[in-house]
């Protein structure tokens, strides 16, 4: 790293401005919707695409033959991912209906999608008040977001042959990535086109239980619709009501395939090039099937037995689904409900905000720590507790059979306490901010929503409920918000090493 | 048979002066007072040179040679010496190397290098501690055929499951054969009738996968928690003593001084607690409960270390001292004064290269208890007295004693049962009884 003086933020831009060209194609999809629905919103969605085109060609032209080194990696992914929000909030700031026309709400709506958090600042969520075409956007907006950008780039680009991996290591949520092939494209596309075959798959079944008459409210546009943010554990949905609006059987096939969502999709290539049992053998997924499975008993058996709030003793059946529903959902980021948790039970809800700080797997469309990272805590502090009994003791920490390197778990415990430290600071700035207009909000709602935007999750408790919005939080807030989420998406370090003075200078 | 040894270390002396009366042994070395040392010591042509150069392996008589032992002290020539030797003439090589991944690059596929034998020093004597330190649950494991095929020979406790039964109602697994009771000194070949006690010693082929669901049936009455390991030095032999006691179920201990070589022996054994101390440390020794130990192995590098640590062990309370010893003059000395065993890694080798030099047609070998018998592995010529026909047909020509463990036939391994049909070019591992060993392997 000596070698460079400075970050040469020309190349970088120039990337940025190559990513946001491509990226502009994307507003073709609700381009698409709006000419089927008649044209609604048809000359907002044309104006957007041709703007964010034009800003990609003109800042492309910086640097015409742009070679970021790896320096520039974390510039070239903080920024694209910024320019995508502000690029992506045009639409619904044009469109100008209900409460996300205001910039600051567009800004935090569009950084909610890319980032797959979920959370949302529309006070009336349905296709009535906003045209078919916004709310498809905001749909794509996730999907977009939930395998990344900067993958999708490396997946179409040939330019980032080179540079790619350092881009995809930036951006792909977990330490570390595993070149797949030896060509860095190559793995980017493996990785979409699992991402792709799922989300595909997920529709058809969708609409087969519109057809065979299960789901009456599963139109193909809300299939499509759903399709688009559950395989990315994003959360959106344009149901006001999110899944409540579904039938149990609906409800039923979305928890395979948020659970999907969750787990590393490096995986499913591994089983399709004839390793079939690396899905089993995996530590990471065991943990998070055992996680996910031990955390649904305990909220089936809450939800069962609990006596207060909108408990479900009156069927098994219904108490198993919402927290099977609610444990993954809430577990690994997506954030959808099926049921309006916050009437549920004290106990309930403290499981779920449990939950919240556990996140999906490596390499998974998921947010939040992370069970990788959670395994490589555990184990490294038993160790602590081990040498601490036998001092001369030399214990390596072992994952999936291989040991891992010193400096990787020092990374890993510098994660979690910097994204604990973060955590706790966002609490603190939200109760200044609110209390500073006067914004009546309970402790808990302040609390979920600091790990529900920095976890990328979405709905937190009371006023920021899975039935509730954002919308009544001060500018500042929402502000921090949107960092947080920006924050959370990359893991951090890639944003703050923005916020260093070390990083622009030697 | 003319032998060409090629190094006239340790290694290379000792089995010169064991071949000098059977065979013509020519030994070549690089150093020319050693050459001319042996010339008068030993009956044996010594010549001056490079074993890698076809020249001095042709001035050796390569031509007429029947076997070729590459055992410097330098791995990477003696597999080059093969190479060279396999070059210049049809002849057997043997080659001795220290390090244990080249033996795992060369098994992985055989024939690699232009080795057909290979020899690994550290791994040896690693395995030749393990089967002397005489503890309760010792298996003796042996592989073939490229790793499909695995003998493995263990102890019968008295509450193991298939103590008091049937071989027929013992053998639960679809690709696994019983080849061999041993009990007490008796040898019994097993027969469908044939009982399994408590004491017995059983000899099983099998895939890799049977072998080890058999022995987890066997062992799973066995308390390993009684067998404490202590391994002072993290050598290479100390290592791969190590790993011998893992992978037989031992969670032995290492003792490493090293800060880096102890990380390395963690990072490398998953099942060993490796501790990063002086061994020399009373204070430590007795904190972590060492006067329990059931056996120390002392694989420090220097025999007077090993001798140290050994005595140290003693006055303890530690039941069994095995010391690793260069040496050989050494290693009388030791046991004088307390030492249980002493291990020359050189002798071990020697020793083996001989053994191996004693049957040439056969591709593996592995003594079973101590040469009452062997699992010998061939590969099936035209010729043969089981080539092409059923192995009961087969079987009844041959002497008693007889067992085929398994067949491998072009990298699929297959359960001999009565009716199958061994076919030329097969890979077949056969247990044989040593009494008949020369009567079988004229005729197979």
């Amino acid at each position: 790293m000596g070698r460079r003086l400075y970050v040469d933020w020309r190349a970088g831009l120039a990337l940025v401005g190559t990513l946001l060209a491509l990226l502009s194609i994307a507003f073709v999809l609700p381009i698409l919707v709006s000419l089927w629905y008649g044209g609604e919103d048809l000359l907002e969605f044309v104006v957007s695409m041709v703007v964010t085109a034009a800003f990609g060609l003109v800042l492309r032209e910086l640097d015409p033959n742009p070679k970021p080194g790896a320096r520039e990696a974390f510039f070239v992914v903080a920024f694209t991912w910024l320019f995508a929000t502000l690029f992506g909030a045009l639409p619904y700031i044009l469109a100008g209906t209900g409460s996300i026309a205001q910039p600051i709400n567009a800004i935090f709506e569009s950084m909610s999608g890319f980032t797959t958090t979920g959370a949302t600042v529309m006070e009336t969520i349905s296709v009535e008040e906003h045209s078919h075409a916004i709310m498809m956007w905001r749909q794509l907006t996730q999907w977009l977001g939930g395998m990344g950008i900067i993958v999708l780039a490396v997946a179409i680009l040939s330019q980032l042959a080179v540079g790619g991996a350092q881009l995809m290591e930036a951006e792909t949520p977990g330490p570390g990535i595993s070149k797949l092939t030896p060509h860095i494209a190559e793995t980017a596309r493996v990785l979409w086109f699992a991402y792709l075959g799922f989300t595909v798959l997920f529709i058809v079944l969708l609409y087969c239980l519109q057809i065979t008459g299960y789901a009456t409210e599963m139109t193909l546009y809300n299939a499509i619709a759903h399709g688009l943010t559950a395989l990315p554990t994003g959360g959106f949905s344009p149901e006001g009501a999110s899944i409540a609006a579904f039938s149990p059987v609906v409800q039923w096939l979305f928890v395979p395939f948020m659970f999907i969502a969750g787990i590393n999709f490096v995986l499913w290539w591994h089983m399709i090039s004839g390793d079939r049992w690396a899905l089993v053998r995996d530590t990471e997924f065991r943990f998070y099937l055992g996680a996910a499975t031990l955390f649904t008993l305990i909220g089936t058996g809450i939800l069962f037995f609990e006596t207060t709030g909108a408990g479900f003793s009156d069927s098994i059946e219904s108490a198993f689904r919402h927290a099977a529903f609610q444990i993954v959902s809430m577990m690994n980021s997506t954030g959808y409900a099926s049921t309006d948790f916050n009437n549920w039970a004290g106990p309930a809800q403290a499981l779920l905000l449990f939950v919240m700080f556990l996140g999906g797997s490596t390499g998974s469309t998921g947010g939040g720590i992370k069970m990788l990272r959670w395994l490589v805590i555990l184990k490294s502090l038993r160790r602590e507790v081990f040498t601490s009994i036998h001092p001369e003791a030399v214990r390596p920490v072992r994952m999936n059979g291989s040991v891992l390197d010193e400096d990787a778990i020092r990374g890993i415990h510098a994660f979690t306490l910097l994204y604990f430290v973060l955590f706790f600071v966002g609490i603190l700035l939200l109760a200044v901010d609110t209390a500073r207009i006067g914004y009546n909000i309970g402790t808990i709602d302040l609390v979920s929503a600091s790990i529900a935007t920095l976890g990328n999750i979405g709905p937190g408790f009371g006023a920021v409920g899975p039935m509730e919005n954002y919308a009544s939080f001060p500018w500042s807030s929402k502000l921090l918000m949107v960092l947080y989420m920006w924050l959370g998406r990359l893991e951090i370090f890639p944003v703050l090493v923005l916020l260093t003075q070390a990083y622009w200078r030697s | 048979m003319r032998v060409i040894v090629v190094g006239a270390g340790r290694v290379g002396r000792s089995i010169a002066a064991n071949l000098e009366q059977t065979h013509e042994v020519v030994v070549v070395d690089r150093d020319g007072d050693t050459v001319e040392e042996l010339t008068y010591s030993l009956d044996v042509l010594a010549i001056q040179g490079d074993g890698t150069e076809i020249g001095t392996l042709q001035e050796a008589g390569i031509e007429q040679a029947g076997l070729v032992i590459a055992c410097t002290d330098n791995d990477e020539s003696n597999v080059v010496i093969c190479g060279a030797a396999k070059a210049a003439g049809e002849t057997f090589t043997i080659a001795r190397v220290r390090r244990r991944t080249l033996l795992e690059t060369w098994t992985g596929s055989q024939e690699a290098f232009g080795v057909d034998f290979m020899v690994c020093m550290d791994l040896l004597t690693a395995q030749t501690i393990f089967r002397i330190s005489g503890l309760p649950a010792a298996q003796d494991v042996k592989m073939f055929a490229g790793g499909l095929v695995r003998m493995v020979e263990f102890g019968i406790g008295p509450n193991s499951p298939v103590a008091n039964s049937t071989v027929s109602e013992a053998d639960q697994y679809d690709s696994l054969t019983f080849a061999a009771i041993f009990r007490d000194d008796e040898m019994i070949v097993a027969t469908g009738e044939t009982d399994i006690r408590a004491g017995d010693r059983v000899v099983v082929i099998g895939s890799p996968d049977s072998v080890t669901g058999f022995a987890d049936d066997i062992v799973c009455t066995h308390d390993n928690s009684t067998d404490e390991v202590v391994i002072v030095g993290g050598s290479e032999i100390g290592f791969q003593t190590a790993r011998e006691f893992e992978e037989h179920g031992f969670h032995p201990r290492l003792i490493e001084q090293e800060h880096d070589r102890a990380r390395e022996c963690a990072e490398k054994l998953p099942n060993t607690m490796v501790m990063e101390n002086d061994a020399t440390d009373a204070e430590f020794l007795s904190r972590e409960h060492v006067d329990e130990a059931d056996i120390v192995v002392a694989a420090l590098d220097g025999d007077e270390k090993n001798l140290l640590v050994s005595l140290l062990a003693r006055r303890l309370g530690v039941d069994r001292t095995v010391a690793v010893i260069e040496n050989h003059e050494y290693a009388e000395l030791f046991e004088t004064v307390g030492i249980d065993v002493a291990v020359n890694p050189r002798e071990v080798t020697a020793e083996e290269i001989v053994r191996f030099t004693r049957t040439d047609k056969t591709e593996k070998i592995a003594m079973v208890e101590r040469d009452r018998a062997e699992v010998i592995e061939i590969e099936v010529s035209e010729d043969s007295v089981l080539t092409g026909r059923q192995i009961a047909d087969a079987t009844a020509e041959l002497p008693d004693g007889v067992v085929i463990g398994a067949i491998s036939r072009s990298g699929e391994l297959i359960t001999p049962r009565g009716t199958t049909v061994i076919q030329p070019g097969d890979h077949v591992v056969v247990f044989v009884d040593a009494a008949v060993l020369d009567t079988v392997s004229r005729v197979i």
